[in-house]
């Protein structure tokens, strides 16, 4: 035990010998960004050649808990950017005071929709969707799956990003029809999980014909796996859309650093890591293009999204139908 | 009975006590809001209670006949059997979900057995899933601690009832039932204590939000309305029910004393009838492939992944044995100094008290103790930089109720048989530590080394509101890769964490019972 104290202790005093050196930019962000297979390490490697600075993710569960952890943190937080937030956090997110005005507003994003959030920088998007086997014939509208045979598998809007997409997707869609949707739905849900690992691993497993995810997910199979067998069912609703953002700590004593790192954020050294990392669009299309792959996706017609000042609002009330549906 | 001090295990019990509680006032200090929970959280109370309830009567219902089949039979195989049927209980919970899945789901192998002579697929999902998912997890345990009660029957007594002629049913009666009394009601209560925290197994198996318990409710109060007060009334309210349960269970069970052996191995004449025989090698074999194959089935998704490891494994594998090694410590540390002050003080309402509430911190929601130990670090310290002590501490914590369940009946025992032989010696302090209760505890210590190490191992704990992304153990990479569509990866260290972990508990296990049979 004392060893592992000692080598702890050494650890930290490494660390801050080099922060001495050169400013500290600490991002804090979720947990899949900064793996060895998520886009942290290049982003980390590119930006640290110019910034003449030390960049530090530090990660935190998924967004709501990234937001959980700022708030119990409060101003006497470190972060100076928090990256990995989503459209439902923004409007939660500007209400804490914790956010300074990105300043960043002259960029022109490949967005399906007009950015126009002054505090918020978006850095890549996609459409909520149910991936399938291509041996399936999708339904093609949620009233189309309500009526079928066909067994999904969702998860919790109280627990998981994705959970929440989906409930705000079939509000967005049906107002106030949408309690009759859950209703419909209710006898094709396998179950509800807590997050999103445990029911893709459960639809891989067979256990579903569909599972509630991103219209990008069968890229991944194709580029990751060379498997082209699954595909995302296009619905004539519209798909609701997921913007991650990225904000700048207004208790930061980094500001001008902090900035420098979202410019580089929606430049062409972080976005072309995106699609084959994070397996997102990227908000700004790279001079390279989207690899190889990304055209055979389902683009939906239309994208649906609540406007973050309305989400928590319709989130509340969408909550209490989806649990009234389910909870029987 | 004051010749030894009490005060080691006061002390322990209120460290626990203190974080189990201040924990929860940390994050009541900080929050800001009303106060009160709505009718849903009330409904959530009641769930979880109910499957709480259910869960660990089905896992010691069905724990005494595999305890008893396993304790009066010996096959080759014996050992390992035991303890590989443990591997449920110390299995990272998205593991034990998938496994159970790919066994008992819709296109599982149950299913698809049923199918071929053309029944419908298995039902899992709903109130029997959970049910199904809890005694997975604890019909191992159950079983374990119920096994270590028959084998500390001492072998004089069986041989005695053999001479005097006496069948299964008068052991069962004269010897087992006085066990029984005593060991099954602290089973009941930890098993029933562990199911109140449950929350992915509750609402993946249980089909969705009508399996909603209190854990996902406080998961609801922080993350979906930072409702900090409600979180932490739910928690307090959750961890004042439980405190009451498991106070009653304490009242109910019964010590036993059944005097002294000669700690030689037990033979069972008793058991020797053809009809007993099958119907022990029936119990072993249901149990046995109840438990296994959902863990064959981890291992068989597992092999494939195998030869494309992350780099990250190696260092995320050292890392958690390293934060096993340091829980195993801790927990005995906790549990050695409060297992002998429960004896000692044996009878008063203060012992109750002391076991109370090392039961207690499993009832502790995992996700307000991380939070309100980050409230309570984040002002003077790094949480970050701790996140390896804090993750060995809280598992530990975890694993005493475990610790304190296999070392109290095995303390009982030796002070009734030969506390008084030891007194008239004049032998006490370290001595009759060393000399008397030390080697005779050696199996239970060693089993509840074996306990805190695996779970430790397993457990994802506290680490993931504090890990940085280069510092996690094994059940994070196992997490993060799965997020992130890395499911083979994902199944290889599973499978890697699954070896590790009954690894760890063979050898503690094992250590406890060099010279014994068992």
């Amino acid at each position: 035990m004392l060893r592992f104290t000692l080598t702890m202790a050494t650890a930290l005093l490494a660390t801050t010998a080099i922060a001495e050196e050169k400013p500290v930019l600490t991002v804090y962000t979720y947990d899949s960004f900064n793996t060895e297979w998520g886009p942290g390490p290049a982003v980390e490697k590119t930006f640290e050649q110019t910034c003449g600075c030390d960049l530090q993710f530090i990660a935190a569960g998924d967004g709501a808990a990234l937001l959980a952890r700022l708030r119990l943190e409060g101003k006497r937080t470190k972060a100076d950017v928090i990256l990995g937030l989503d459209t439902n956090l923004t409007e939660a997110a500007a209400e804490t005071g914790l956010f300074a005005p990105s300043g960043i507003e002259d960029v022109t994003y490949d967005l399906p929709l007009e950015w126009d959030d002054k505090m918020f920088v978006p850095y890549d998007w996609g459409y909520f969707a149910f991936v399938h086997d291509k041996s399936l014939t999708p339904p093609t509208d949620f009233r189309a799956l309500a009526d079928s045979d066909l067994k999904i598998v969702i998860q919790d809007p109280r627990s998981s990003t994705p959970g929440l997409g989906l409930l705000l997707w079939v509000k967005a869609a049906y107002g106030d029809a949408a309690s009759e949707i859950w209703q419909g739905l209710a006898d094709n849900i396998v179950t509800v999980t807590k997050g999103w690992s445990e029911s893709y691993g459960m639809f891989l497993e067979g256990e579903a014909d569909m599972v509630l995810s991103y219209t990008t997910s069968p890229a991944y199979h194709l580029i990751g796996e060379g498997d082209d067998s699954k595909a995302a069912a296009p619905f004539s609703e519209g798909h609701y859309l997921q913007v991650e953002v990225a904000g700048i700590v207004a208790s930061s004593p980094q500001q001008a650093l902090a900035q420098d790192f979202l410019r580089f954020m929606v430049g062409d050294d972080f976005q072309s890591v995106i699609p084959t990392t994070n397996w997102m669009y990227p908000a700004v299309i790279p001079t390279s293009g989207l690899p190889e792959g990304f055209d055979s996706l389902t683009v939906p017609d239309t994208a649906l999204l609540i406007p973050a000042a309305e989400a928590a609002a319709a989130r509340d009330a969408a909550l209490a139908e989806w649990l009234d549906a389910l909870a029987r | 009975m004051t010749r030894r001090p009490a005060w080691p295990g006061i002390l322990a019990a209120l460290l626990v006590l203190g974080l189990s509680f201040g924990t929860i006032a940390a994050v009541l200090w900080r929050a800001e809001g009303r106060f009160a929970l709505g009718p849903a959280d009330w409904a959530a109370l009641r769930f979880t209670i109910v499957q709480a309830l259910l869960s660990a009567a089905v896992s010691v219902a069905l724990a005494v006949p595999v305890a008893r089949a396993l304790a009066r039979r010996r096959f080759i195989g014996r050992g390992v059997l035991v303890t590989l049927m443990g591997a449920p209980f110390i299995l990272p919970v998205i593991v034990a979900v998938l496994g159970l899945v790919t066994v008992f789901g819709r296109n599982g192998w149950v299913s698809g057995l049923l199918a071929m002579v053309g029944l419908p697929p298995l039902e899992i999902y709903g109130f029997q899933g959970v049910v199904l998912g809890h005694v997975f997890f604890n019909l191992p345990l159950a079983t374990r601690l119920i096994l270590q009660g028959w084998l500390a029957i001492p072998a004089e007594r069986f041989r005695l009832a053999a001479s005097l002629g006496f069948t299964s049913t008068h052991v069962a009666r004269q010897l087992e039932w006085p066990m029984l009394r005593a060991i099954v009601p602290g089973a009941f209560m930890v098993i029933f204590l562990i199911c109140t925290t449950s929350f992915a197994v509750a609402l993946t198996l249980g089909g969705g939000p009508r399996a909603t318990t209190v854990e996902l409710a406080i998961y609801q109060a922080f993350r979906f309305d930072f409702d900090l007060s409600r979180a932490a009334l739910l928690a307090l309210v959750q961890l004042l029910l439980s405190g009451t349960a498991a106070l009653l269970a304490l009242w109910v069970a019964v010590p036993q004393s059944l005097g002294a052996g000669l700690d030689r191995t037990v033979d069972r004449w008793d058991a020797r009838r053809p009809g007993l025989r099958w119907l022990d090698s029936a119990l072993i074999i249901l149990a046995a492939t109840f438990l296994l194959a959902p863990l064959a089935a981890i291992a068989l998704r597992g092999l494939p992944g195998l030869t494309a490891l992350p780099s990250e494994v190696w260092g995320a594998a050292w890392r958690s044995i390293w934060v096993a090694l340091v829980s195993v410590a801790v927990t005995l540390g906790l549990a050695l100094p409060m297992g002998l002050s429960i004896v000692a003080l044996r009878g008063r309402a203060l012992a109750r008290g002391i076991e109370a509430a090392g039961y207690l911190s499993i009832a502790a929601s995992p996700l307000v103790l991380g939070t309100g130990l980050f409230l309570l670090i984040f002002p003077i310290a790094d949480p970050v930089a701790l996140a390896l002590p804090v993750t060995a501490l809280i598992n530990a914590v975890m694993s005493l109720p475990f610790a304190l369940r296999a070392l109290v009946p095995a303390l009982g025992e030796i002070e009734a048989q030969y506390g008084r032989l030891a007194d008239s010696l004049g032998l006490s302090g370290w001595a009759r530590l060393r000399r008397l209760t030390l080697p005779r505890l050696r199996r239970p210590l060693g089993f509840a080394a074996a306990l805190a190490g695996a779970l430790s191992m397993g457990d994802l704990g506290v680490i993931t509101l504090f890990a940085d992304a280069d510092a996690g153990t094994l059940p994070l990479l196992l997490y993060r890769l799965m997020g992130a569509y890395r499911m083979e990866q994902a199944g290889a260290v599973a499978l890697i964490l699954l070896a590790l972990s009954v690894a760890m508990f063979w050898m503690f296990d094992r250590g406890g019972r060099v010279d014994a049979d068992a």
